[in-house]
This record gives structure tokens, sequence and C-alpha cells, in this order.
């Protein structure tokens, strides 16, 4: 019971207050004809347009071919961005040599490269594949860096101290010593990507969210419009869920109770 | 004892006090009948085991926190019961355990904040009376300084100063001086006596250094471990201003001695009490 | 200063760090102008794109020494400093007070939530159809998209701003407005700098994308037009353009927070 009780404090009832407020706002503004944004679709609209579509096949598989990019082009960065954060943060040598053209790259926007992805690899969909890995790939090189950089140089002594040969030191202690920054590089990461990945498909791509989404701005079909765009939202907030749950298991020592 | 009590304001009363955290959840009890007396301008040093309850009576004194049961009084005048919680003033002043100076302000920002929000000096008034009191104590080359660039001992003699520019009825000190090192303590007692003797506040210093307490202190109030109450009241009878060389005399030994009997036997009592809430 | 630069220049970090460009050029160049690899050769090799860059009459009318080129750049810095401006002032403001009011907090962060999810491009569809013109919708979008990263940063500023300042500001005598002005702001100012950083970064790659989208002239747009026209030195110019005034900008902001924040920059340098 008393469980039940906390759920429904003052903040929950002024959640949900403050969602009905906004709906009821959006509703108000149309009817009230104020300047642009009456043209937006009623609600009621939106609510029925929606339930049309996740019973429409064509819908999930934009959500597959979304995700399937997404993870794909998200994957890619990782494995390659993780390992070259740990040898640029460790190495000086190697930081030398390369960081200085990765800091040239670095500050080009990911959608800057467009065209020359398109131009360079051979189908659309590698060159959103591509475009996806550039989005989150600077990101995580840059928090892997950041967090070797942080790991106290007294663990290292402690590690050497208790008799940790070079191999150990790496594994036991660098590694999950970065983890704390590779997951902050992922989650940003994360929200980058979905950016990339909808302008890519909206200038380039053939099927998925945000080519959905576009296709029913060309149509000027609202109700579709504002549906396309509270599933990115939701597609990407469970791609964050997602890494967070996985960074929960790997950190069992940062897991909050 | 002589205490130095020039303008008679600043006596505490604490009468029955009681405080319950969450009483319809986990129930805590912190402090239980909980009576004692403070005169105005008097140095009284709370000692006790960790986590028995102390800090709930300077949060309910400084007007952050609520009592379930009791009053507490200051001059006469209520300021905590369970139907009654003044807010924080000040008249009643806190210097916090891990120190609270803003670091985004200097020094002199720091100690001129209370006048000026009060609007009680204007600022070139503030600004001398805060050089007057760093000069005082030797610290006049710092006033330009952040927090963070100054030693922990001089941040804590700093924020101490803070309080007293706003002339409050009472100074309450959470474990001030914890984490310095033996040497640095010196010098910080040697500055609240110095400070003492001249602002004439009464204060009211929580510690766990027995040492610290009766050096300091016109009295030292014992707590008992969780809920709270007064196990013993040590009155030191020793001269002001005091001085180091009193740390070797005879009273200044049974004094130590009586009050580390009626410590340790509490700290007994908590480490069992953690042993069996651990079981 | 000779001393100065003399020990700078023996600096091996400085060297490596030539060596490395030296031979990131030198692949690029290898790549697509010697050995003309399959897809690498359809990329213009760095001297193309060097020359493109410095023309007196370039190929594709837009080089160093052409108005179009700043005109282009006029354009998108306009647009995002437009924008980027407005979601700092309204972001921040929204920021302090949703972490400085328990009730306020209560009611807005919700709808910040859902909305928040929503990359700020899935707006541009929404943007054009509603509002009047194209620039309005093309600020809005790089709006929305600073404005998300600078509140919630505001937000996580004020939150973690030490319980005990607070509690010292009201012993002191202190009035909301002034713990507002003197705990709220400066306690959360190193998370604020933190959040405009971000948001700088995804305005620039909003304002990209609206330009290649939706947008009449502008760097973005002018990528775009030059893919279309085979102009690929000039676009490898503006991408690097785009790569130096975001440096810059972020840059710009790293210098004011340090200028805002003494206190931060001396306890570094203690």
């Amino acid at each position: 019971m008393r469980r039940v009780k906390k759920y429904f404090t003052a903040s929950t009832w002024r959640g949900f207050l403050s969602l009905m407020v906004f709906v009821a706002l959006w509703q108000l503004v149309i009817f009230l004809k104020v300047p642009y944004l009456e043209r937006l679709p009623y609600p009621a609209d939106v609510a029925t347009e929606g339930a049309k579509a996740v019973q429409s096949s064509g819908y999930w598989y934009n959500w597959k071919v979304s995700m399937i990019r997404i993870f794909t082009g998200f994957a890619v960065a990782q494995i390659i961005g993780i390992p070259l954060g740990l040898a640029i943060g460790l190495s000086r040598v190697f930081r030398g040599f390369t960081f200085p053209i990765f800091e040239m790259l670095r500050p080009i926007p990911p959608i800057a490269w467009i065209p020359l992805a398109i131009l360079f690899w051979p189908t659309r969909e590698l060159s959103i594949y591509f475009l996806v890995f550039l989005g989150s790939f600077f990101i995580i090189v840059i928090n892997v860096i950041q967090g070797v950089g942080n790991i106290p140089v007294s663990l290292k002594w402690a590690a050497t101290s208790l008799g940790a040969r070079r191999k150990d030191i790496f594994w036991r202690i660098l590694v999950p010593g970065s983890l704390p920054s590779i997951v902050v590089g992922m989650t940003v990461g994360m929200g980058v990507t979905w950016e990339v990945l909808i302008a890519a498909e909206m200038i380039a791509g053939k099927g998925g969210l945000g080519r959905a989404t576009w296709e029913a701005y060309t149509n000027s079909a609202f109700p579709s419009i504002i549906v396309g765009m509270l599933s990115i939202g939701l597609a990407g907030y469970l791609c964050s869920a997602l890494i967070r749950k996985i960074s929960d298991m790997f950190m069992p020592w940062k897991r909050k109770f | 004892m002589a205490i130095n009590n020039q303008n008679g304001y600043g006596a505490i009363s604490i009468r029955k006090v009681g405080k319950i955290y969450d009483p319809e959840g986990v129930h805590v009890e912190a402090m239980r009948d909980c009576s004692f007396e403070i005169a105005a301008g008097e140095f009284a040093v709370i000692v006790g085991p960790s986590g028995c309850g102390k800090t709930t009576l300077l949060n309910a004194i400084a007007g952050f926190d609520t009592i379930t049961s009791g009053e507490i009084y200051l001059d006469e005048e209520l300021i905590s019961s369970p139907r009654k919680q003044i807010k924080p003033d000040v008249d009643r002043m806190v210097v916090f355990q891990n120190g609270a100076l803003f670091p985004w302000k200097t020094v002199v920002e720091n100690i001129t904040y209370g006048p000026l929000v009060q609007r009680k000096m204007k600022k070139p008034e503030a600004m001398d009376a805060a050089r007057d009191m760093l000069s005082k104590v030797g610290l006049n080359e710092i006033e330009d300084k952040y927090p963070e660039e100054l030693s922990s001992g001089v941040q804590r003699r700093v924020e101490i100063l803070r309080a007293l520019i706003n002339k409050p009825k009472v100074v309450m000190l959470d474990e001030p001086f914890r984490g310095l090192d033996a040497i640095a303590k010196t010098v910080m007692h040697e500055f609240l006596v110095q400070i003492f003797c001249t602002a004439s506040n009464t204060m009211f210093f929580i510690t766990h250094d027995l040492d610290e307490a009766i050096f300091l202190g016109h009295k030292v109030v014992i707590m008992t471990t969780r809920p709270a109450q007064v196990k013993k009241i040590v009155t030191v009878n020793l001269p002001w201003p005091r001085e180091h060389h009193l740390k070797g005399s005879e009273t200044y030994l049974d004094l130590k001695r009586e009050v580390l009997e009626a410590v340790h036997e509490e700290a007994k009592k908590a480490f069992e009490a953690g042993e069996r809430e651990m079981a | 200063m000779i001393d100065r630069i003399r020990t700078g220049l023996a600096n091996p970090q400085l060297h490596r760090a030539v060596v490395g460009i030296l031979l990131f050029l030198g692949l690029w160049y290898l790549l697509t102008a010697v050995l003309q690899l399959p897809r690498f050769k359809l990329i213009p090799d760095p001297l193309q794109v060097i020359k493109e860059w410095f023309s007196l009459e370039p190929l594709s009318g837009r080089s160093l020494f052409t108005k179009t080129y700043y005109v282009d750049i006029a354009y998108s810095i306009a647009r995002t400093l437009t924008a980027f401006g407005l979601a700092t002032f309204m972001g921040v403001t929204l920021g302090l007070f949703m972490g400085w009011s328990r009730i306020f907090y209560d009611f807005s962060f919700p709808v910040l939530e859902i909305l928040r999810p929503m990359p700020p491009l899935s707006w541009i569809p929404l943007a054009v159809l509603i509002l009047p013109g194209v620039e309005v919708a093309v600020i809005t979008v790089i709006f929305i998209a600073a404005f998300f990263a600078t509140v919630l940063n505001t937000l996580l500023g004020v939150f973690s701003i030490d319980r005990n300042y607070f509690l010292a500001a009201k012993c002191l005598g202190s009035r909301p407005k002034d713990i507002f002005f003197n705990i709220v702001v400066p306690g959360s100012l190193p998370f604020v700098f933190t959040g405009l950083q971000i948001g700088m970064g995804i305005a620039w790659m909003s304002l990209v994308a609206g330009e290649i989208i939706v947008g009449q002239r502008g760097l973005g747009y002018a990528i775009y037009e030059g893919y279309s026209l085979y102009q690929y030195a000039q676009v490898i110019c503006y991408m690097f353009t785009l790569g130096i005034l975001g440096y810059a900008s972020s840059a710009a902001i790293r210098a004011v927070g340090r200028k805002l924040m003494a206190w931060e920059a001396r306890k570094r340098g203690a």
C-alpha cells in the first residue's frame, strides 16, 4: 500500500497534469487560429494516424531499416574507435602522429560528408552506414582518450605494487577504468547518430523512419509527419535506454539501486 | 570560569527535544528527550559517537530541519518545536563540515556577502570591515584569492570570519577542523580562541576530537549513541584565554580522563549496535 | 621570446604532428592521384583542393578570392548565431528556473522529456510547412538543436550545486533573489558552458543539414550544389571551411567561459 502511495506523489500528478495541459494547448492554438501554429494537425488526427500506422507492415519495415543502419554504423564506430582511443590515450608517440589529423577532421560536421560519402561508396546504403559511423566515431574516440587520461596514476602504482604485469594493467585497470567514459561517449554518440541518420535518410535514403517522414512532408500529410517525428523520438529513446542497460551490465560498481 | 558575556545575547535552551526521521517508513529515532542549556557567550562543545544525532540538533537550531518533539529557545524566544520552526537567519551562523565558502567569490567577496545582501553596510564600508578582520588574524594577503586556491585550514578561518562579520548571537560549527592535520589544528585552535575572546558569541561546536573539546569549551556535552540523549556534561575549569601549555596540566588530564571514559562507553555501545544492525 | 619559439620547435610532439599530417596528405594523394584506385579516383587529390581554394579564378566560382565564398560564410554564420543566441538565452533561463523551482520543474520537465529525444532534424518537415519562409524554418531547427542541449546541461548544473551553499546563503540573510543570482547562476556556469559547447556542435550540424535540405545560400547549400555540379574540390574546401568555423566557435565559447569563470581557471593554475 505504501509503495502505491509513493508513485502518486505531487510530482507525478504535476507531470501528468503538465502533459494534459500541453495537449490542450496544442488543441487550443489550432482552435484560436494562432498564426502559423494553426496549421498543425489536431492531436486526435495524429493519434488516429498513429493507430493506422502501427497496423501497417510498411511502418515496421521502416523501423527495421533505420535500426539496422543505426546499429551497423554505430557498432563499427565502436569497434574501430575504442581501440584507437586507447592507443592514442596510452602512447605519446602514436598520439603525436595521429591526433592532429584527428583534430583536423573532427570539427567537420558529419552531415557535411554526405556528398563525398555518396560519391565514394558504391551504394547508397553503404554511404548511409558510413555517415552514421562518422556520427559516433569522433565522439567515442575523444571520450576514450579522456577516459584513459582520467585514470588516477595511483591505481596503476597500486596494481604494479601488487605484482601486475603490463598486460594485466591494460586489461584490469585501463580498460575498466575508461569504461565510464566509453559509456558517456556511446550515449552522446547515439544521440548524434540519430541526427545524422535522419539527415542522411531525408537526403539520400530509401526507406527508414527519416525517409518516411520526408515523404509525408512531400505529400503535406501533417498527421503522418508528426507520427514520424514521434516514432523517431521513441526509436532514439529506446536506443539510448539500451546503451544505459548495457553499461549497467558492464559496470556493476556504478549501478544505482 | 569567566564567560566573556558582554552583550548577554545567545542563550540557548534545549528542552526534551526528540527527532524521528520518516516516522511512517523506516522510523529512525535520532534524538530522544535531549535537554541542556547553553548560557549567553558560552563556548559549548558537543561530542558523541558518529551518527548519533549531533548534527540533527544543529540543523534544528539553525532552521534547516524540524524536530518531532520538545522545544528549543533562543533568548527566551521559541525557535523550534513540532508546531513552529523559524527559518535560517543571520542571528545563527553555521560553519559547515566540508566548508561552504562560495568558490566563485573571492575571499573578500565571501566575507562581505552577508552585510551586503542584508543591506547593513555599503560596499566600501563592508570591504573595510572585511580587510580589518583579515589583517587582525594575519590573513591580509589573501583577500583577492578564490577559496580553492587556499589550503583547507585557511579556508576554514575565512569561513569563520564570514560568519562573524554578521555579529550573530550563536555560531555553530559542525566538525569544522575534521581532516586537518594535528599541526594545522593547533593553529586553528589558537585562531578560534583569539576570535572568541574578542567576539563573545555563543559557540555551539560539534567535534570528535576530545583534546579539541576540552581545550576550547567552557563545557563539554557528551551525547549517548542513537537515540541521542545527554549522557554527561563536563564543566571545564581552565582559565581563558586558553594556552597550549594547559594541555599538560593536572586539571586538563583529569578532565580528559573523565570525558574519555564517558565517550568510550558510548562508543562501545554504538559499535555493538552497529554489529547488531549488520547481523 | 626567441628561446620560447626555439624550445617550441624542438618539441617532438610538434615534429610528429607535422609528419602525421604530411603522411595523411601523402596517403590521400597516393590513393587518389597516383594509384587511382577504383572508388578513390572520383575524389579530388589534396593539390586540387588547395589549388581550388586559393585560385583567383576557381572552376566552381568559389574560392578564398571570390565574394561568393564570403557571402556563403556570412549566411551560415548569421543563421547559426541567431539560432544559437536565442537558444542560449531561452535555454539558460529556462534551465535555471527549472533547477530553482521544484514546482516549475515538475510541470515543465515531462514535456521537455517527450520533445527532447526527437532529433532536431526531424523537425525540418514540420518547420518548413508551418513557418513562414525557409529562412525561419532553418533557424528554428538550429534553435531546437542548441536549445535542448543548453536547457538540459543548465538544469544538471543547478542540480550539481552543493546543498550547503544554499544553506550558507540562507544563514547569511539572502532573499530568494540573492540566492538565484549569487548561488544558482554562478554555481551552474561550468555545466552551462559544457551545454553551450555541445549545443554549438549540434547547431553547426543541423545548419548543414537544414541548408542542404531546404536552404538557399550558405555553406551547406553550396556543398550540395558543388556536388550536383561535379565541383568536388570545392565540396572539400567547404567541408574544411565548416570545420574551421566550428572549431573557432567552440574556441570562442571556451574563451568566454574562462573569462566568466575565473575561479575555475585559477584553481587549475594553482
